[in-house]
């Protein structure tokens, strides 16, 4: 009731997944605007909208047809426009290699798909929360790194 | 001569809202008990328009209130943490109900509401991102850092720098220098 909406986008090319994180973030109390995308260029295309108002986290999955999260990674980081935006990578790989790759190219948050959807909802409430902090108090942006 | 008027609060507050909110010329909808919605959110500049526009008819923005007491309980904890010597000494309770006059169970209270998150949870996260930069830098070892941010012992910090960032020291240290050499290599191509 007194917040300001926060705006938040996915991009992930599986139908099921988009719909259980959908039904996750709608579930818990923090207020949220979520932009669907079935992939990477569709997602890049939005962001590179005029006026288009930017999500203060996105969501990305790895593996994507047409672009995949890391190509969108690495555009989003190469573009000073998008520096506000959290980059959380959503994805079912736990291989550490492509976590702290993912990591030194810019991601803030790397979460391995959960099993369950409980587990699901306190992923995400727990990565707003957190990012909620980083874009409100004088917290260093640059060492935002968060593992679930 | 007397003249008695008869008025209704409510379509005065209302008329006032919608005259001024227009003046602005921001899309806005008004629901009723003193909520207004806008479809975008307000930048700082017009929120302070709004706030001047409205206070000289006794109107005022609560949550700005609330928000502005959070920001005073992160400020006072950011220089509990980082400047004050003699603060080692407190609990963050006593020591912000003394700092700001309000009781502890107020200030959580709202500190909840307006973040969806804690005061506790705020204490770890910004020690933990103070133990971040000291780290990077690297001027000191984990047990000199512990000992900066009041930690009993090495293991307490490591194990709350993992519960909080889901990486070690170490390999957050890592990733952050791989994270520069790759930036350099970037703007020096």
């Amino acid at each position: 009731m007194n917040l300001q909406t926060l705006n938040v986008a996915l991009a992930d090319d599986d139908e099921d997944d988009r719909f259980l994180f959908k039904e996750a973030i709608d579930e818990i109390k923090i207020q949220t605007k979520l932009s669907l995308f079935t992939n990477g260029q569709e997602l890049m295309d939005y962001l590179n909208l005029p006026n288009v108002i930017l999500p203060q986290v996105v969501f990305l999955d790895l593996n994507m047809p047409v672009k995949n999260g890391i190509q969108c990674l690495k555009e989003i980081r190469e573009n000073n426009a998008l520096d506000s935006m959290s980059v959380a990578i959503y994805s079912t790989s736990s291989s550490e290699k492509d976590i702290e790759d993912t990591f030194v190219y810019g991601a803030n948050i790397y979460i391995n798909k959960p099993n369950s959807f409980t587990k699901l909802k306190d992923a995400i409430e727990k990565v707003l929360q957190i990012n909620w902090q980083y874009n409100t108090s004088n917290l260093n942006k640059e060492n935002f790194l968060l593992r679930l | 001569m007397k003249l008695h008027v008869k008025y209704d609060f409510n379509t005065i507050c209302k008329a006032v809202l919608q005259e001024q909110l227009a003046a602005l010329s921001i899309p806005y909808s008004l629901h009723g008990l003193g909520e207004i919605e806008f479809e975008r959110p307000l930048s700082a500049d017009q929120r302070n328009k709004l706030i001047a526009s409205l206070s000289p008819y006794g109107i005022e923005i609560i949550d700005d209130q609330k928000s502005a007491l959070v920001q005073r309980i992160k400020e006072t904890i950011t220089n509990m943490i980082l400047h004050d010597e003699q603060a080692k000494n407190y609990k963050v309770s006593s020591y912000l109900s003394e700092k700001l006059n309000y009781s502890y169970v107020y200030l959580s209270n709202v500190f909840s509401e307006v973040t969806y998150s804690s005061i506790e949870n705020f204490v770890i996260l910004k020690k933990i991102d103070h133990a971040k930069s000291l780290i990077i830098n690297n001027d000191y070892t984990l047990t000199e850092i512990a000992y900066q941010l009041n930690y009993s012992s090495v293991a307490h910090l490591s194990y709350q720098f993992k519960k909080t960032t889901g990486l070690t020291p170490s390999t957050f240290q890592k990733i952050i220098q791989r994270r520069r050499v790759n930036g350099s290599l970037r703007s020096n191509s």
